[in-house]
């Protein structure tokens, strides 16, 4: 189908961008157009005015200082999963990366746009909400870091203000030796998934587990932490044993209802499967990064 | 109306105006009006008269659409025609020689089968132009490796049996073009 008719803004500053988002009724942002654009020939969205962020300058950067990976709005998934420095700072990024969409959709897809797009059956919100990472909104009245666990507030839904622009994400590094991984289960590699989880795991000096962090997307109305796993397996050795309990305690996380072709019971199978299986993937990545 | 204002340093179209856009397109530089909400796949199609590019689910998922921007491949049914404004365009018209030789890919695809119906195979032959572009390790790849790297195009009839082989046959003649000159099989 084709989008129905829209007041199209091209603004070339970041300021003139966010004066037409403030006078705007009912705008959008178009970075890459991934998400928004079949929405829009879906007619499921009709927004009165599209704002194109492509003419504003120096919004594509992607920088790697103090411990942090900054992505700008427009800076392109394909962008950041190359990024050497990025996948030096954060090997789960590329990881999860992978697993967005497709390589050619990667390509026009922004990290950022993926975020304000919040769907919860998408992998990047996930993993901004496991590295504790946060994004960067600016509007009229200035600009303002919003943590993950304040960002993502329903389906679709954060809490930009209807004149914010979100302008940068904020990925922390890893630890040294802090290890990683991203997994999910999709019927076609690219699918949204079943269930998918970003996880990291931290080993303290007596080989028990100091730190872990785990989200997961597919499951809920948005990315969940799964505090329960993390607070279980925060002191203890990384046994099967241990991570076996991590996948059952993890299952109380899903709230989706059935849908045509996965159950409620079958999500939560996958999911604790997906959970042990990162979990096992991070521990054998413990120790590689100095 | 459209309306820049200095002050606001944006250009405003209403849904109703057209927005002038000058795009290279298989290497000719066309100057056009289009709606803000005209898609670049349809411009190709409608517009250009380029009907290689085919149009299939219209929201991302089947691949039919795709073309090359700015020499990576994208889909055209999530790019509106304005958004391609002073970047470079490939469709599938561009890959075979003007003398009618074929690309590696084209001819792959012709000596493998990889196509029955024909409908999603510009997209594919746009796809996969770029991967053996970018990877140089296809001949040896495995048939899951390389339905992975084919999962964002659709294909309802072949199967992807002789899509895979295809794909592996295209990097050995990529191969062959690109590290030595082998007239007789041109021909």
């Amino acid at each position: 189908m084709k989008p129905s008719g829209f007041r199209y803004a091209v603004p070339t500053s970041l300021a003139a961008a966010i004066a037409v988002r403030a006078e705007a009724e009912d705008s959008v942002i178009l970075a890459g157009g991934q998400s928004l654009i079949p929405t829009m020939n879906f007619r499921l969205a009709n927004p009165q005015v599209v704002i194109d962020l492509s003419r504003v300058p120096g919004l594509d950067g992607i920088e790697v200082s103090g411990g942090t990976v900054r992505v700008g709005a427009m800076a392109r998934q394909r962008a950041v999963e190359r990024d050497p420095r990025v996948h030096a700072a954060n090997p789960l990024i590329r990881e999860t990366l992978r697993h967005v969409a497709h390589p050619v959709i990667r390509n026009r897809g922004t990290v950022c746009g993926s975020l304000a797009h919040a769907d919860p059956a998408a992998e990047l919100p996930a993993l901004l909400a496991a590295t504790r990472g946060s994004v960067t909104a600016q509007g009229p009245g200035g600009r303002r870091v919003i943590p993950a666990a304040e960002f993502f507030e329903f389906i679709f839904t954060t809490s930009l203000e209807p004149e914010e622009i979100l302008v940068a994400a904020e990925f922390p590094a890893l630890e040294p030796g802090e290890g990683w991984a991203f997994a999910e289960f999709a019927r076609r590699h690219g699918d949204f998934a079943v269930a998918g989880v970003a996880a990291t795991l931290l080993l303290g000096d007596d080989g028990r587990i100091r730190r872990a962090r785990l989200a997961a997307c597919g499951v809920s109305h948005v990315p969940v932490v799964l505090t329960e796993c993390e607070e279980l397996l925060a002191g203890q050795a990384p046994t099967p044993d241990v991570f076996a309990e991590a996948g059952r305690l993890a299952q109380g996380a899903v709230t989706v209802a059935d849908d045509s072709t996965t159950t409620a019971a079958y999500r939560r199978h996958v999911l604790a499967g997906v959970v042990e299986k990162t979990l096992r993937t991070a521990l054998s990545r413990t120790g590689e990064r100095r | 109306m459209t309306e820049t204002t200095a002050a606001t340093e944006a250009t405003e179209y209403g849904p109703d105006d057209l927005v002038e856009i000058e795009v290279e397109v298989n290497g000719t530089v066309v100057r056009e009006k289009v709606p803000p909400r005209l898609l670049l796949s349809d411009f190709l199609r409608h517009r250009l008269r380029l009907t290689g590019t085919h149009v299939g689910c219209e929201h991302g998922v089947c691949g039919a659409c795709t073309v090359h921007i700015d020499g990576e491949p994208a889909r055209s049914c999530l790019t509106f025609a304005a958004q391609a404004h002073g970047h470079r365009v490939e469709t599938v018209e561009s890959l075979a020689a003007e003398d009618g030789t074929l690309h590696p890919v084209q001819r792959a695809f012709k000596e493998c089968h990889a196509l029955q119906c024909g409908f999603c195979t510009p997209g594919f032959l746009m796809s996969v132009a770029a991967l053996i572009r970018d990877r140089d390790d296809l001949r040896t790849a495995s048939d899951e490796e390389i339905r992975e790297q084919i999962a964002g195009n659709i294909c309802r009839c072949t199967g992807y049996l002789n899509i895979v082989a295809a794909v592996r046959r295209a990097a050995e003649l990529a191969g062959e073009t690109t590290h030595e000159t082998t007239p007789d099989e041109r021909g």
